[in-house]
């Protein structure tokens, strides 16, 4: 018997057309999916929007001055009477003590987080390093309004300690010099607060950038007779520099555009105070805060005006420390 | 026979006995004369003491190995304090504000606390009357509304993502990421400026849960995305093997496989949202009698509710808010606990 002698059942398959279109099932499913994935994109447009639109106005009348300008005057009270002369709306005070809290925050807060991240990468036990990992990420979760609580009753009395101290010796620096004797409620102890809240953040950050150091070079450093400082100094450092960086933007953007914490710890004035000891001071988000409460509808716009200024502020520097971090983290992979 | 001695293996690099005890001896002796710098000097309290044991014990452990092994083992020892340094000042505050909230958040609670609200008593009066319930309602209210919509959204945006992985990911996912940093002033600015400024429209619990929502929707994607990501291809393309159609192999295999991990995302945007304070003060006026309608109406939230504590700023009022925060640090504390006891759950699975 051959091969030839075997009947075939049927005739042999005609050739067929294989259809990669979805159905329309899943075409449905992807619309759908779709639409929700883009809903951050359409969320982002609208609150850039909006707050431009309604602060439109405001923006074209002041121009650059809204940013420069260490103004906030309004000619019309809430209940519609009659203030001052002439209204004036400048955030430039405000953009001030927002960059100052923040850099007080992170000159603190980051050696704090990089450390403590190196102690969680390198020295920590298996065991407590589960733990204070769970730690970590439990301080990230606390709400603001804790932390400015946490601040205004139990923070200031070392934060003025120390802030007297500062005075004391190194009163001689500008930014460290005070006018009048008040410690209470400074922007140096906003920045403290601040720095409690970024600390989470930076550290978690910089831990996850650490831990993707090689192990090879790591043990390479080791076998090269390295302490673990040489080793850190020059195999993890190198390698995390750009991400740590980074982390501290994405400390930053949180500690400008902080709210509650900063309003219940800093005695907030409009004027711009780079006597960081001194207790007066506020950020653009706690400024907003104080006036929306009493703000005539052309202050309102105003108020709009500048949390569009905010809204770009964050946004940017979060942007830039995501590509950073992204970048780091994928070249560590 | 020759007796066999077992060999047992040594460790010369672990620190001997002798080493502990000298480095014990070195802690207590820097306490000691940090102890004594502060009774001498003008430094007075607590915190000045702990610095001053910090730098006593850094320096001479330094000294010590240096004496021992040379500069670069000093340096390592000095560096090696400076990371411990960092931990501790980073679990200092912690510790700070745990025990704060509980020794302090007790005061004002007290068995009608759960069940009464503010409407008939000002913030200044005794700890003995008043409660939160309105405050607890509000809250509930706009947990559970923030969750309706932003559960779908940030689940599909993870889906999306992972998924189907269409056109502008990479972008969408820039995105989410960089809304998750965005201010929460800015979410309640935004949504009092587009639905209650001028539209006649008044405060009421749903803006507030708009605003909740915007804050919310980034963190569940963001950890959604990466539980999905956990979910092996196998599993995909082994339903579509089965001739299942897309739509089913995520409604029946991807999202069941992630079930517990998406599960800890939304408890994670909930514990990210529930001390809001900000966005609120913007969009729910803040009532201090029970609201149930949350369509309509000035509604209470125990953020709310600690703000107008600390704004009045009497001592009463003061131990109000210590026993809001109370309760929210509870809260916050309850659901990260339970995330964590679900992502476990999965990992044995």
């Amino acid at each position: 018997m051959t091969i030839a002698d075997i009947q075939r059942p049927h005739p042999s398959p005609t050739p067929r057309n294989l259809e990669s279109k979805p159905r329309p099932s899943d075409r449905i499913f992807r619309g759908i999916v779709a639409l929700g994935g883009f809903s951050s994109l359409i969320i982002l447009g609208l609150i850039a929007g909006y707050l431009f639109l309604r602060g439109f106005s405001i923006l074209q009348s002041e121009g650059l001055s809204f940013i420069t300008g260490y103004e906030w005057v309004s000619s019309i009270n809430s209940d519609g009477s009659e203030g001052a002369a002439q209204s004036t709306y400048g955030v430039g005070a405000m953009l001030i003590g927002t960059l100052v809290t923040a850099a007080i925050a992170l000159v603190i807060g980051v050696p704090v987080s990089v450390f403590a991240a190196l102690y969680l990468t390198f020295f920590a036990p298996q065991r407590i390093k589960r733990v204070l990992v769970t730690v970590v990420d439990l301080m990230a979760a606390f709400p603001s309004i804790l932390f400015g609580l946490w601040g205004l009753y139990v923070l200031m009395e070392p934060g003025m300690y120390v802030a007297e101290l500062l005075n004391k010796y190194l009163g001689w620096i500008p930014i460290f010099a005070v006018p009048v004797p008040v410690f209470l409620r400074s922007p140096f102890i906003a920045g403290l607060v601040l720095a409690v809240m970024i600390i989470p953040i930076v550290t978690a950050v910089s831990r996850e950038i650490f831990a993707q150091t090689p192990l090879d070079r790591i043990q390479a450093a080791y076998a090269l007779g390295a302490s673990k400082w040489a080793m850190i100094k020059n195999v993890a450092f190198p390698y995390s520099y750009s991400g740590v960086v980074g982390g501290a933007m994405l400390g930053l953007g949180r500690a400008m555009g902080e709210t509650v914490a900063v309003f219940t710890v800093l005695n907030i004035l409009y004027q711009a105070n780079f006597k960081i000891l001194l207790g007066a001071g506020g950020n653009l988000a706690s400024h907003i805060i104080l006036k929306f409460g009493e703000a005539s509808e052309e202050e309102i716009k105003a108020l709009m005006a500048a949390g569009f200024v905010l809204f770009l502020m964050t946004l940017a520097v979060n942007m830039l420390a995501n590509v950073i971090v992204n970048k780091t983290g994928r070249r560590g992979r | 026979m020759t007796p066999v001695t077992a060999v047992s293996p040594i460790k010369p690099w672990r620190p001997t006995r002798r080493d502990y005890i000298v480095q014990c001896g070195i802690l207590v002796g820097s306490f000691l004369a940090s102890y004594l710098v502060i009774e001498n000097t003008g430094f007075a309290g607590r915190l000045p003491l702990v610095i001053f044991f910090g730098i006593f014990a850094i320096t001479s452990l330094a000294i010590l190995s240096g004496m021992k092994r040379g500069k670069e083992a000093a340096k390592d020892a000095v560096m090696a304090g400076a990371a411990y340094t960092g931990i501790f000042a980073l679990l200092l505050p912690v510790a700070s504000i745990l025990w704060t909230v509980t020794s302090r958040g007790t005061a004002a609670i007290y068995s009608g606390f759960f069940t009464t609200d503010m409407s008939q008593d000002p913030f200044s009066s005794t700890l003995d009357v008043g409660g939160i319930k309105h405050a607890l309602i509000g809250t509930i209210w706009l947990i559970v509304i923030a969750l309706i919509i932003s559960v779908p959204l940030g689940i599909l945006t993870a889906l999306y993502l992972t998924e189907i992985k269409g056109p502008g990911s990479a972008l969408i996912r820039f995105l989410v990421q960089a809304m998750s940093g965005i201010p929460s002033i800015v979410a309640g600015l935004f949504i009092y400026s587009a639905l209650i400024s001028g539209t006649g429209r008044g405060f009421s619990g749903f803006m507030g849960a708009l605003a909740l929502s915007i804050l919310m929707i980034p963190t569940v994607a963001r950890t959604a995305e990466e539980v999905l990501k956990l979910v092996p291809p196998d599993l995909r393309e082994a339903g579509l093997a089965l001739g299942a159609t897309q739509w089913k192999t995520v409604a029946l295999v991807v999202i069941p496989a992630a079930k517990s991990g998406l599960v800890t995302a939304v408890i994670l945007g909930v514990a990210r949202i529930a001390g809001e304070t900000a966005p609120l003060l913007f969009t729910t006026g803040g009532a201090d009698d029970t609201n149930l309608n949350p369509f309509d109406g000035n509604m209470g939230s125990i953020p709310f509710y600690i703000w107008k504590a600390l704004i009045d700023g009497s001592p009463e009022a003061a131990s109000r808010a210590w026993a809001g925060i109370f309760i929210l640090m509870l809260a916050v504390l309850a659901l990260f606990a339970l995330a964590r006891f679900l992502s476990r759950a999965k990992i044995v699975k």
